[in-house]
């Protein structure tokens, strides 16, 4: 049974696409088909952090409109096979984008995919509408921040009223050292306010930016801290139980030492 | 004629002087008597006026006949109609009774830009979270916790309460009162309740106790009975 999951949060800039880019990438490595849907009209830019912007031809408005088939606007990754990205227009009107399109483009690409997952634009209007129409399952991004906090908890009402799974909580740009002070809301107060499961946490990364910006997803240097949060994600997706990622700093050799010293 | 087959009497009892209206009898005969009595009973002199309770026993008796009634009795300037009683309520008030006393129970939370209004009294069953709204015509018990606006009375019960497990609002209002969480940053208070203080002129939060010890009347229906 294949699935389409959204990614949305309400409020721009939380990284919505980052973690489409990611999860999608994160669940090919694990050998699913995956094809990845921009639905951000006009301001596309999922194409761009998986480094295939020079190869669109057709997009999304296209599907739609009839001026393409729906396998000739897909574009390969390439690096897998499996993996697909169906890109937003650039310039179109977004209004051509309905949910019963959606909903025909996602149960036809059901037969060849297994999992679908939609980046959604920000805001609450026409254009999260149709992004949320096709999809089983929805994943709410929110950073550690009260307007973030505030703007995912109206999306997740939002959500209640359409006919989905219940929506899972992946929290990002989490910078541990602001928590700790009580400078930052923590997990545990997030989770509180909006009342969902925990799909994954995610630390603020420089690596992130740069892996974005060369155009090769952060999930694929394994080493890096949020890739493996990604890669967590992706499991629990998948249906593994994987325990959440510590939050605590790498310690130096020192402290390690002096941790020594005091146990005994 | 004898006593028993009187339509009109007139007798003092604990709330007053009450003018029975006979419940059986057809409300022209009734008016017809009542005319009577109110000329053989004309002022002499300047007798002050007298307030009086009209009891209408188990008849219904709708507006236009209470004001026709109220005519007739204040027109000799011998009597004021103080109040109208009567035993019976038409079904339509009353089921509108009952749906404004009536608890309604309510398992979710309110999300922000989410607004739960209810008839009556409403329990809640989870958080009101920030930008969300609670709203009811009665008073607001929240097993969770408080941190939206929340307003009950809003057909202007001013004695209707909110009361919370936890209450961190950005906003209180009772009624027409309204009150705003302070600019600085607060802790929320649990087990609490909000109440419209009458000599401050203002919502207060209170412990639960004052619920008890004001000896409020809690049931909306036993207020709203007492307020007709």
């Amino acid at each position: 049974m294949s699935k389409a999951i959204v990614v949305t949060s309400g409020k721009g800039g939380v990284g919505k696409t980052t973690t489409t880019a990611n999860l999608g990438t994160a669940l090919a490595l694990m050998d699913k088909k995956v094809c990845l849907i921009d639905t951000d009209i006009g301001l596309r830019n999922l194409d761009v952090v998986m480094g295939l912007e020079n190869r669109i031809i057709y997009d999304l408005v296209d599907v739609i409109e009839g001026r393409c088939r729906l396998n000739q606007a897909l574009i390969r990754d390439k690096r897998f096979e499996f993996l697909s990205l169906l890109p937003a227009a650039q310039t179109s009107d977004k209004s051509a984008v309905t949910g019963e399109g959606m909903i025909e483009i996602i149960n036809e690409l059901k037969e060849d995919y297994d999992y679908i997952v939609i980046d959604c634009p920000a805001g609450i209007e026409q254009g999260f509408q149709s992004a949320v129409a096709g999809a089983d399952a929805a994943i709410v991004v929110t950073t550690p921040e009260q307007s973030s906090v505030r703007d995912a908890d109206r999306i997740i009402g939002l959500l209640e009223n359409e006919a989905i799974e219940r929506p899972q909580l992946v929290v990002n740009r989490i910078r541990s050292h602001m928590m700790d002070s009580g400078d930052m809301l923590d997990i545990d107060d997030i989770i509180q306010i909006l009342s969902i499961d925990l799909l994954g946490i995610v630390v603020d990364d420089d690596e992130v930016i740069k892996a974005s910006n060369r155009g090769t997803p952060v999930v694929l240097e394994p080493s890096k801290k949020s890739s493996i949060a990604y890669r967590n994600i992706a499991r629990r997706i998948l249906g593994e139980s994987v325990p959440l990622q510590s939050l605590e700093q790498e310690k130096g050799i020192l402290s390690k030492v002096k941790n020594f010293f005091r146990m005994n | 004629m004898p006593e028993t087959n009187q339509l009109i009497a007139l007798k003092g009892t604990k709330e007053g002087l009450t003018l029975f209206i006979n419940e059986k009898c057809s409300l022209e005969d009734a008016y017809v008597e009542l005319e009577q009595k109110l000329i053989e009973d004309k002022p002499k002199g300047n007798d002050p006026i007298v307030p009086v309770i009209v009891q209408f026993g188990h008849r219904y008796v709708d507006e236009g006949e209470k004001h026709l009634i109220k005519n007739m009795i204040e027109k000799h300037n011998r009597f004021s109609v103080e109040s109208f009683e009567s035993r019976v309520v038409l079904k339509e008030e009353a089921l509108r009774w009952k749906e404004e006393s009536e608890t309604t129970i309510v398992h979710r939370v309110i999300r922000s830009g989410q607004v739960l209004d209810v008839e009556g009294d409403v329990l809640l069953i989870g958080d009101v979270n920030p930008g969300g709204k609670i709203a009811a015509t009665g008073n607001i018990y929240i097993m969770g916790k408080l941190h939206g606006v929340a307003h009950s009375g809003t057909n202007g019960d001013e004695d209707s309460f909110i009361a919370a497990s936890y209450m961190e609002p950005s906003q209180l209002r009772i009624a027409h009162y309204i009150s705003r969480a302070p600019d600085y940053e607060t802790e929320g208070v649990y087990m609490e309740c909000g109440v419209i203080d009458k000599e401050q002129d203002k919502i207060v939060i209170d412990h639960l106790n004052v619920l008890a010890n004001k000896n409020r009347r809690i049931g909306t229906f036993e207020r709203r009975m007492n307020h007709e």
